[in-house]
């Protein structure tokens, strides 16, 4: 199936490869250049805000909606980071990530239950419960993902099945988590504090954000920031490079793959726990969350490149503003096609993602 | 025997001996005919004459297992024989059900427009609407082939995944295409006259008395053989093709690209026809389907039912295998079934002692087909009849693989 490397460039990311020279807007086998494939973009997302305004909405809330994707990115780079990690190392796609997201979120709902409940920190809308809740639910989906990872993944690996088999048992899993969240929590949509109020803090140019959706993308940003720096410079990230790269190059240096794999699980598998909460947090907890987000996650890991943590977030981001732009002339609950529309885009014209280096 | 009773096994006459023929497949044609005559015309009298009560749950069952069976054909046109990842089977069956049912039903008139609203109402015949299903699902299957087709295989799963979501998302919002996220209702089934009043004219009076036992609701005898035969015909069809020399060039991109594009074979298109042939199969079934349902809406093309059980049928009964195809329909949507009555099963017992989880019983069949098909990829990936490696059937003397 796929030979993607994960990528960590030191410099700037969007700089090309190969020599100098290289200016042309097509290599020799028909790929574009990132930085075309990024004007593509832009001129997709600014025909959008156009299209926007000639259907009756204001500049202003044009502008609104663009933050809002911003914070909406930072959501999808979430789950996005965790799943480009997870896709670079173990090399196929996991369909079930989306539910790692799920169960995450109704975890921390279900410890909120418990849990007494305190005053709202600064002017977020939650308290100290959640983020005690959020770390018990990043423990909880590491362990379910490691279990899966040892009772299914593992003895496919070991009969040495095509990746194809890999996906098809990760759609499997899929379902078998949804059902479990359908069985534990119902099938009613909850709020994680209903009722409370949640104003948000103004800022010029008539644009308003919630404290909320700030401490999102912060965390996101500060997430991929680990990450980055664990894959750099820690010696275990180090190993899940060799790893994604040639694991039976890897195993003979002796890197212990399967430790690797565990932590690659757990680590991706915290991550989606973490979007999930935020998702639960900024919108609504619904037991189809991970399906409905699982094509914006894996367009915005798609485009940026697979085992690109920084790809992750540029591509979620421009998933994120995609999907609110478009809310200003089309129904919003077409938000995944318009990712999806957006990943097919980019797969036409570099198939390996903005920040990939091959 | 009741005379209803044996009206009725007179309708799964013409099913059962398709069934022989099926069976005995590995019998050479002049001894498969007779015992598959006989077969067909002993079985359903055996049946209504000891398991009377039985057959109008087996005729429903058939027909939607029948369906399945379509469907998981097409899919293994498109995986078995071609190596194409296609989660996206909802879409071309979603195409092919709310086309047949565009066609076939008339536009409302009145103050029943404001209400259900529909893009056109052809009031065409069945046969026109199943064809133009099939072309519908298929025009879809080739546009979607032109951008995505040669994407590697993991890119194909979650682009198709994507166009159905999409195909779902457009029947659920879109007010004016087909009624939106309310049902679309009264699509008229084929040759209902045969059993509702008033009956058609040209049936000869024998037969008018003969079925003056039946009530109205055993119309799904009839249909039962319609799609039946519908079945049969794609069945023979995918047989032939299979062991065309198209078959094996289709065969040969799906194992060795490099080596059959080397022999001249043109890859890129052998793979567009494969999948556009699949999508076709799909859009009949879904246009099998609209008149079976009567009304039908968007959650009809929830992923579980229309994608994922589809999957699970065909890797179950073997991919690369169309026998195994039908049979993994069969065996799955008789699982499907069985585990419908363990949960509401489940449901009445807990309904006393826990009502919230009781009511969530259904969703345990949810985990249970993921479990399955978690089970199927892990210890029977090649599902239960394998493929036959067969290069000609001229080649009968051969040993095969």
């Amino acid at each position: 199936m796929a030979d993607s490397t994960m990528t960590m460039t030191d410099g700037d990311a969007a700089s090309e490869t190969g020599s100098g020279a290289e200016v042309a807007a097509r290599s020799s086998d028909g790929v574009r250049s990132p930085r075309f494939v990024g004007g593509v973009l832009l001129l997709v997302l600014v025909a959008m805000w156009v299209a926007g305004w000639f259907s009756g909405t204001t500049a202003e809330e044009m502008l609104s909606l663009t933050v809002w994707g911003v914070m909406l990115g930072g959501i999808i780079a979430l789950g996005g980071i965790g799943l480009t990690l997870c896709y670079g190392v173990l090399k196929f796609p996991n369909f079930a990530h989306g539910e790692f997201l799920t169960l995450g979120a109704y975890i921390t709902y279900g410890s909120i239950l418990v849990l007494p409940q305190t005053n709202p920190i600064w002017r977020f809308s939650f308290g100290w419960e959640l983020l005690l809740g959020m770390v018990l639910a990043i423990i909880i989906t590491a362990v379910v993902a490691i279990v899966l990872d040892k009772l299914l993944y593992r003895r496919l690996r070991m009969h040495g099945s095509p990746l194809v088999l890999l996906a098809m048992a990760s759609l499997g899993m899929e379902f078998l988590l949804r059902g479990i969240v359908y069985l534990i929590w119902g099938s009613n949509y909850h709020f994680y504090y209903s009722g409370r109020a949640n104003p948000a803090m103004d800022f010029p140019f008539g644009v308003r954000v919630q404290a909320d959706q700030l401490f999102v993308f912060a965390l996101a940003f500060i997430l991929v920031v680990a990450l980055y720096w664990m894959l750099t410079r820690t010696r275990m990230g180090k190993a899940m490079r060799a790893t994604a790269d040639n694991p039976d190059l890897a195993q003979v240096r002796g890197i212990n793959t399967e430790r690797v794999i565990a932590w690659t699980w757990a680590i991706g598998a915290g991550l989606a726990a973490v979007g999930g909460v935020m998702y639960g947090l900024a919108s609504q907890m619904r037991p189809d969350m991970g399906f409905l987000l699982l094509l914006p996650l894996f367009a915005a890991v798609i485009m940026g490149g697979i085992g690109s943590a920084w790809g992750a977030l540029v591509g979620a981001i421009i998933i994120g503003v995609a999907m609110q732009l478009t809310s200003a002339f089309l129904n919003p609950t077409y938000g995944p096609a318009v990712a999806f529309t957006l990943m097919v885009l980019v797969l036409l014209m570099r198939p390996q993602g903005l920040f990939a280096q091959n | 025997m009741d005379p209803a009773h044996l009206v009725k096994a007179f309708f799964l006459m013409l099913p059962t001996f398709l069934l022989g023929c099926l069976l005995f497949g590995r019998w050479r044609w002049p001894l498969r005919l007779p015992a598959a005559v006989l077969f067909g015309i002993l079985v359903p009298l055996a049946v209504a004459a000891f398991i009377p009560g039985v057959m109008d749950y087996l005729v429903s069952f058939c027909t939607m297992a029948s369906i399945y069976a379509v469907l998981s054909l097409g899919l293994n046109a498109q995986w078995g024989y071609n190596g194409h990842l296609n989660f996206g089977v909802a879409a071309f069956f979603g195409m092919g059900m709310f086309t047949m049912a565009l066609f076939v039903s008339t536009a409302p008139t009145g103050p029943l427009a404001l209400y259900a609203q529909q893009l056109f109402g052809l009031n065409a015949p069945f046969l026109v609407g199943l064809v133009a299903a099939a072309v519908m699902a298929g025009v879809l299957g080739y546009l979607v082939a032109q951008p995505i087709l040669h994407l590697r295989i993991d890119f194909l799963a979650i682009a198709t995944l994507g166009i159905a979501e999409i195909v779902r998302l457009i029947f659920q919002n879109e007010r004016w295409l087909a009624n939106g996220p309310q049902p679309f209702s009264g699509i008229p089934q084929p040759l209902s006259c045969v059993f509702k009043a008033p009956r058609c004219g040209w049936l000869p009076d024998w037969f008018l008395d003969a079925t003056a036992v039946l009530q109205p609701r055993d119309y799904a005898y009839l249909y039962l053989v319609i799609v039946v035969i519908a079945l049969a015909i794609i069945y023979a069809m995918l047989e032939a093709m299979v062991r065309s020399p198209w078959g094996r060039a289709l065969r040969a991109v799906r194992d060795e690209e490099s080596s059959a594009a080397m022999s001249g074979k043109h890859v890129k298109s052998l793979r567009v026809q494969s999948f556009v042939l699949g999508c076709v199969i799909m859009g009949i079934a879904g246009g099998l389907y609209a008149p079976f349902m009567v009304t039908i809406d968007y959650s009809h093309l929830n992923p579980l039912f229309s994608t994922f059980l589809v999957w699970v049928m065909l890797m179950l009964g073997g991919s690369g295998n169309n026998k195994g195809a039908i049979l993994g329909a069969f065996v799955i949507w008789a699982v499907w079934s069985g585990t419908g009555y363990v949960t509401s099963g489940l449901e009445s017992a807990l309904s006393n002692i826990a009502p919230d989880i009781a009511r969530r019983m259904s969703f345990l069949r949810w985990a249970f087909v993921g479990l399955l098909l978690a089970a199927i990829v892990l210890y029977r990936p090649q599902g239960l009849l394998p493929e036959k490696k067969r290069v000609s059937r001229f080649l009968r003397g051969v040993p095969e693989n």
